[in-house]
């Protein structure tokens, strides 16, 4: 597809980890897209992107799932997605899983139209976001396959940089993996769990109140390990929080 | 923690985060290894360049191995090195075992290879009554201790300096004990001076063997390579049937990938180009020089078109320099000798799925590692690889999994069991029993709680999105 700035409509894939635990980060991505004159598409047969079958290695029922978005998302609309390992699914893994099968061009047609959200809004041109919020510390948890594979880090953090009440501390280790990756947290739980009191340690010598991230899987993991040590720093996906502080209440 | 039949991955887990001291030192020496990395790797988008020719090099020797290794062995002859050609580790023993036989020879300084960890010589030599002796400083530690490496380019870095000190004062006669860096590397070079001139083998491992020129290259930083290589009458080297080149020109940009990515060194103090035993009227270097081919499984790796990428491998270490796990766990908790991302491709495959499978789940595929390899190897995408192969497989697969992920597949391609799926754990909330996967979970965090609405719900009611 071309640029995909240029449409005046877009699909949203929810994923299925917002759509279940934290659908209210997906709402304010959605109200963002729209506040900024957008038309958004949610094609209510969504389900999962696939990937925790996919990094177990359970190839066919990936692909079947997989397929299923594929179909989902017809038009030729970019597909927003509100989360780097999702997109970097869709975009860079839908295509080897599909390689050599028919389906393989309808699948590339798909791809190369699922961008991440972060960088979306980040490059909307004549984007405003005026913060409305009190003055705020908050750090930045650079999910791995956002990092990597989306590598839209900087998109994000851009966007944090922009609401003048919050001051931006970065962790010590912010490359470093949270150790949530997907069932690898329930295989190796013990590695997982070494990895995650590594990461809230992290955050705590930032002295934030609140940790953002584009990623809710990795938000589930270090927000869990926050509250069983009932730490007071929540965490959040990053389009709530800038829609909670940006969006007027009257 | 030594390799055993019953590999109990879980334990080693246990035990080795339990030792604080060791991850601490494992955490402190990784992050010095990672600076220097980007020291001489400033540069983005030279060092990609690089990256991409290395691979491409090592590319283009495994598409033609085969004719390779053949023109590899001609031009050695040629220049005077014996080849020999071992199917299995217990032939590259034998091998060694022989060559030494046939000089009646007892004693023998070895350089640091990996091939020989792999071959697990030391404890073969001594079986048949030969001193081998570790004469890399790294190797020369743990070898005292009786350990293995923990690492594949750091062997001893485990161990902080007071451990080591303490081992020099136990184990060496007459060592006195102290902390001091170099009154410690002194009194490592006494002892191993005195090895190198008794001597009546060397054992060296290869990092690059040119098939153009039948060349060895061994690149080093304590001169213990050139002297196992140089000072006794026979030499001999071993290396991996994947360590083959095509040619010299080949050599500069990989040599700068390796050093810069194994020690962040530009280049390092010795780069030894062996090209054969001495000549007459020549007054040094050995009078014979062997190489010992292992295969060790490689030739079945390199039949498989996806999987053989693992060939590529330079043995930098720099993977597991970049690695989470590697980093709180060291390299004995991995069982076997290749430690690390490599080792969870790698060992699977050597050593088999139903005996280290269980290395392929010890990643969270973050992807580090392939970001750093500077041969390229795609490891999450062939650590997904094993994992299919262990779901697939007879002796590895579990049942009970394959279901679940079934009933995964069912519920995420049918909308409508999807949405009663959500429906039922938004019900359920956070009463679901600890059990399975929501136990290992929540040793140390709170079970995720659903919403009470889904996304797909609250969207239905939301103005101004259209639903499809
Ligand atoms: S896999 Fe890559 S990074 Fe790891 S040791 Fe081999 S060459 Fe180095």
């Amino acid at each position: 597809m071309n640029d995909p700035l240029r449409y005046e409509t877009v699909y949203f894939f929810g994923t299925c980890l917002i759509d279940a635990f934290y659908p209210q980060a997906g709402l304010a991505a959605i109200r963002l897209l729209q506040r900024h004159g957008l038309k958004v598409v949610f094609p209510q047969r969504q389900t999962c992107c696939g990937q925790p079958a996919y990094n177990s290695g359970f190839f066919d029922e990936a692909r079947a799932v997989a397929l299923r978005q594929v179909r989902s998302f017809p038009k030729d609309y970019p597909v927003v997605v509100p989360s780097g390992s999702c997109a970097g699914m869709m975009k860079y893994h839908y295509p080897e899983l599909f390689a050599g099968r028919p389906e393989l061009d309808s699948v590339r047609n798909f791809s190369g139209r699922v961008v991440e959200f972060s960088r979306f809004l980040a490059e909307l041109p004549g984007l405003r976001l005026q913060d409305r919020g009190a003055a705020l510390k908050v750090t930045w948890h650079s999910s791995c396959h956002a990092l990597r594979e989306m590598k839209v880090i900087g998109y994000a953090k851009s966007l944090i940089r922009r609401l003048d009440n919050v001051e931006l501390v970065e962790l010590q280790r912010e490359s470093e993996c949270c150790g949530f990756g997907g069932t690898f947290a329930v295989k190796q739980p013990q590695i997982s769990a070494a990895m995650v009191t590594d990461k809230v340690d992290d955050i705590l010598d930032t002295g934030a109140a609140v940790v953002l991230g584009i990623d809710c899987g990795c938000l589930m993991n270090i927000a869990g390990a926050m509250e069983k040590r009932r730490l007071p720093v929540s965490c959040m996906h990053l389009a709530q929080f800038i829609w909670e502080r940006t969006h007027e209440t009257n | 923690m030594r390799q055993t039949d019953s590999f109990d991955f879980a334990g080693n887990v246990s035990r080795a985060l339990a030792d604080r001291q060791l991850r601490r030192n494992l955490r402190a020496a990784m992050d010095t290894l990672i600076e220097k990395r980007n020291s001489v790797f400033a540069d983005p988008q030279e060092t990609e360049e690089l990256r991409e020719r290395g691979a491409a090099i090592k590319r283009r020797a495994l598409s033609r191995l085969p004719a390779l290794l053949a023109q590899l062995e001609r031009n050695l002859t040629a220049n005077g090195i014996r080849v020999h050609w071992a199917e299995t580790t217990d032939e590259a023993n034998q091998a060694v075992l022989d060559i030494m036989r046939s000089h009646d020879a007892t004693r023998l300084v070895k350089g640091k290879s990996m091939v020989s960890e792999e071959m697990h010589l030391n404890p073969f030599l001594q079986r048949h009554g030969i001193e081998s002796m570790e004469t890399d400083l790294g190797e020369f530690i743990i070898q005292l201790d009786n350990e293995p490496p923990s690492h594949i380019i750091v062997p001893a870095i485990h161990k902080n300096r007071d451990q080591v000190a303490r081992t020099f004062h136990e184990k060496i006669p007459e060592a006195p004990y102290t902390e001091d860096v170099e009154e410690l590397t002194a009194i490592a070079r006494r002892t191993l001076r005195r090895k190198f001139f008794a001597a009546q083998v060397g054992l060296s491992g290869v990092n690059f063997a040119v098939a153009e020129t039948g060349t060895l290259c061994l690149v080093e930083n304590e001169g213990n390579g050139r002297m196992c290589t140089t000072v006794p009458p026979v030499h001999i080297a071993v290396m991996g049937l994947e360590k083959v080149i095509e040619k010299l020109e080949d050599i500069p940009p990989l040599l700068r990938l390796l050093t810069g990515s194994a020690t962040g060194q530009l280049v390092t103090t010795y780069f030894n180009m062996i090209s054969g035993p001495r000549k007459p009227g020549e007054k040094d270097g050995p009078l014979e020089v062997h190489l010992i081919i292992l295969d060790n499984g490689r030739t079945r790796i390199l039949a498989d078109p996806v999987m053989r990428e693992t060939l590529l491998c330079v043995r930098c270490g720099t993977c597991l320099n970049h690695c989470p796990v590697y980093t709180r766990l060291g390299g004995h908790a991995y069982g076997f000798v290749y430690p690390g991302p490599i080792g969870e491709i790698l060992t699977p495959q050597m050593e088999g799925l139903a005996r280290a499978g269980v290395l392929a789940t010890a990643s969270s595929l973050c992807n580090a590692c392939e970001e750093v390899c500077p041969v390229k190897i795609p490891i999450p995408r062939l650590l997904r690889r094993l994992r299919r192969d262990l779901a697939a497989a007879a002796e590895t697969a579990d049942p009970l999994e394959r279901l679940a992920w079934k009933g995964w597949a069912l519920m995420n391609r049918v909308p409508l069991i999807n949405a009663l799926a959500v429906r039922a754990g938004a019900l359920l909330g956070d009463r679901l029993p600890a059990m399975g996967s929501l136990k290992a979970w929540s040793v140390v965090r709170t079970p995720p709680r659903p919403a009470s609405r889904s996304l797909h719900e609250l969207v239905r009611r939301e103005k101004g999105v259209e639903n499809e």
